[in-house]
């Protein structure tokens, strides 16, 4: 197997949060002990509801937040502050809203060359707006556009145009933070086909951020399913959503509607709403909400094994155990 | 019973560039005690259509119809007086954003006493305990308190839960829920789906669900009626609708899901939703649609009988006559 692009260990990013004027401000621990590998051309999903760390993640492996505690790797290279205007090319994100990641005021030319002017001063002029144009093409966008302004063009239109800034500078690592949700249907199947040719064309390795379980299992290679910060199940997409091990991405993918009108399925209805990050429980993070819960589930906090399929708990579901 | 009965229900914008027509000869009829489903993309006209309903569209919008009556009251002729006691009462609805659909500046609690005291004219004590008897209903826990709480102290699940008791604190006949579970997480719009179908249950109010998600449809709906730039173009039971659409847009719409797909690469419809300067002349799917010919881009279909889905379409899928053909 080839090496991987980039990796993380025991990655964590807490957070200050002052509780008033005389009170000692509490430590939000957003991510908490995130490791996962990203090989070229293969894609790692990672999914959660909002407030389980999954941008917080997303800001660290491109280099805006410093992480906490833990390391990253890029190339085989430790990630540190002080190379970071180096290796920021080499990742890139997409964000999930192309209306308002697009500055209206420029052109679209402008928008793709930007990103050369800054990290490539020695390239002259004319090579900038060749390999601009050269990008419209490869997102599938006509020649014409180059000189239009952001607000002549439609929802996928647009996340097409973050792509390809995204892509200026050759990036290894793509990070895309929930880039269909804001499409609609008949536009997110050509945007994730999109995707799907520029990953297998320029070998990239995607993060690929979501909390849309149906179209996780569509582009996923590995899925890594955070909760409060932590991954609770890490596996190959298809051993997590053929036979989950953890209870919470079973409820997830019961919850998760599938557009089968004859599918009568029973759905796990799960109880109250994410605990709030600042007193998460000291045992499991998931067991207030869980239905198998027992004592020892409140008392001490599993972890995830070794294993390529592995879940953070100590009764798993659909265990050969 | 028909609850609501729409005919050639037609919206216009006056914009600074000309009319735009966003809602374009609806036909929709919700029976007490059914969910209806309105399916479409941005631009299809699905909310705006309810909001004419409502009457809650701005002074730029001309509503025109045949036919527009809510439980045998006519609402085209009826004065706005008569209709602010409808509308909220019996014909309440729940809007998407639950954060900037509240009032910051007032608790919950005075939010829902507030729609208790101007339609129904219940006492202080009376409103505070219909109030508490809501927020159990809809599952908020610990409803005392969180009367007392503002818009911000919550989430946007139990936000969510506070527009429906809203909705639902006058019994509504008829429930009109637009994109009710959009901006919230999937286990939580499990149990926001699971509550307003258990309401309908209970009290056999009728429910319309105004929706782009083809799993929520699938899973909640009865009847689903699919929109299409401003225009109906398809309605069904949910079942056959899911197993022989006969609306190309709707057949090329679920090929489009994620979760039909059988390899890597997805079908795609290609082009846009046409908006206010690209409306083709004949049929408004003809310029994305794999099977139009020189008669679609000429002449706009009309609906088709009741057997294929009212399909506005010349050559419905699923039929004998394409078979035929």
């Amino acid at each position: 197997m080839t090496d991987p692009v980039m990796t993380a260990t025991a990655l964590e990013r807490h957070y200050e949060v002052s509780s008033g004027l005389f009170r000692a401000s509490r430590t939000l621990k957003a991510v908490a002990g995130v490791e996962f590998a990203l090989y070229p051309g293969k894609t790692l999903a990672v999914v959660g509801e909002s407030g389980c760390g999954k941008s917080t993640l997303a800001r660290m492996v491109t280099m805006i937040e410093e992480p906490t505690a833990g390391s990253l790797t890029l190339d085989g290279k430790p990630v540190v502050p002080e190379d970071w205007a180096s290796l920021r090319k080499s990742v890139q994100i997409v964000f999930q809203d192309p209306y308002g990641s697009l500055n209206p005021r420029q052109r679209i030319g402008t928008i793709l060359e930007e990103p050369l002017k800054i990290n490539r001063p020695d390239m002259s002029n004319t090579e900038r707006t060749a390999k601009a144009r050269e990008m419209l093409g490869l997102v599938g966008l006509r020649p014409e556009h180059f000189d239009r302004y952001p607000h002549m063009f439609s929802g996928g239109q647009r996340q097409r145009i973050a792509i390809a800034r995204a892509l200026m500078l050759d990036p290894k690592v793509l990070v895309l933070d929930e880039p269909v949700s804001a499409l609609d249907l008949s536009i997110q199947s050509s945007v994730l086909n999109l995707l799907v040719d520029l990953q297998e064309r320029l070998q990239l390795a995607y993060l690929f951020i979501s909390h849309d379980l149906s179209v996780v299992k569509h582009v996923a290679d590995e899925v890594i399913v955070m909760y409060l910060g932590r991954a609770v199940e890490k596996g190959s997409r298809d051993a997590v959503f053929a036979t989950p091990f953890h209870p919470y991405t079973k409820a997830l993918l019961s919850a998760t509607p599938q557009a089968d009108p004859r599918a009568k399925k029973e759905r796990i209805k799960l109880d109250g709403e994410l605990p709030s990050p600042l007193a998460i429980p000291d045992g499991c993070p998931f067991a207030p909400r869980c239905w198998k819960v027992q004592d020892k589930c409140r008392a001490t906090r599993p972890a995830l094994s070794g294993d390529a399929h592995s879940a953070a708990c100590f009764f798993p579901e659909n265990s050969p155990t | 019973m028909t609850l609501l009965h729409i005919r050639n229900l037609s919206v216009d914008f006056a914009t600074a560039s000309g009319q735009f027509r966003a809602v374009d000869g609806v036909d929709q009829d919700v029976n007490e005690s059914e969910i209806l489903a309105i399916v479409g993309e941005s631009g299809s006209g699905k909310s705006v259509s309810m909001l004419a309903v409502m009457g809650l569209l701005p002074w730029t919008a001309t509503v025109t119809a045949d036919e527009l009556t809510f439980d045998g009251q006519d609402l085209l002729t009826m004065e706005p007086r008569a209709r602010r006691k409808i509308v909220g009462k019996d014909l309440a609805m729940i809007f998407q954003e639950p954060m900037s659909s509240l009032n910051p500046c007032f608790t919950v609690g005075w939010q829902i006493r507030e729609a208790l005291r101007v339609h129904l004219g219940m006492g202080r004590r009376e409103r505070q305990a219909r109030a508490i008897e809501l927020f159990e209903q809809v599952g908020i826990p610990d409803p005392e308190k969180r009367l007392s709480a503002f818009p911000h102290q919550m989430s946007g699940g139990m936000n969510q839960r506070v527009m429906i008791a809203m909705a639902i604190a006058c019994k509504p006949k008829l429930l009109i829920a637009d994109e009710p579970t959009t901006a919230l997480d999937v286990t939580i719009q499990a149990q926001i789906l699971d509550l307003l179908a258990s309401l309908r249950d209970e009290t056999g109010m009728g429910l319309v669900l105004i929706t782009h998600d083809m799993g929520v449809v699938a899973e909640t709906a009865e009847r689903v009626s699919v929109q299409y730039a401003g225009q109906k173009i398809e309605e069904q039971p949910v079942v056959p609708l899911f197993e022989t659409p006969h609306h190309p847009y709707t057949s090329a719409l679920l090929d489009a899901l994620p979760e039909r797909a059988t390899e890597k690469r997805l079908p795609t419809i290609p082009g846009v939703v046409p908006g206010q300067f690209d409306r083709p002349a004949g049929c408004l799917f003809s310029p994305r649609c794999q099977f139009a010919n020189a008669k679609c881009k000429a002449e706009a279909p009309r609906p088709s009988s009741i057997e294929l889905g009212h399909a506005r379409c010349f050559y419905p899928l699923n039929s004998n006559e394409r078979a035929a053909s």
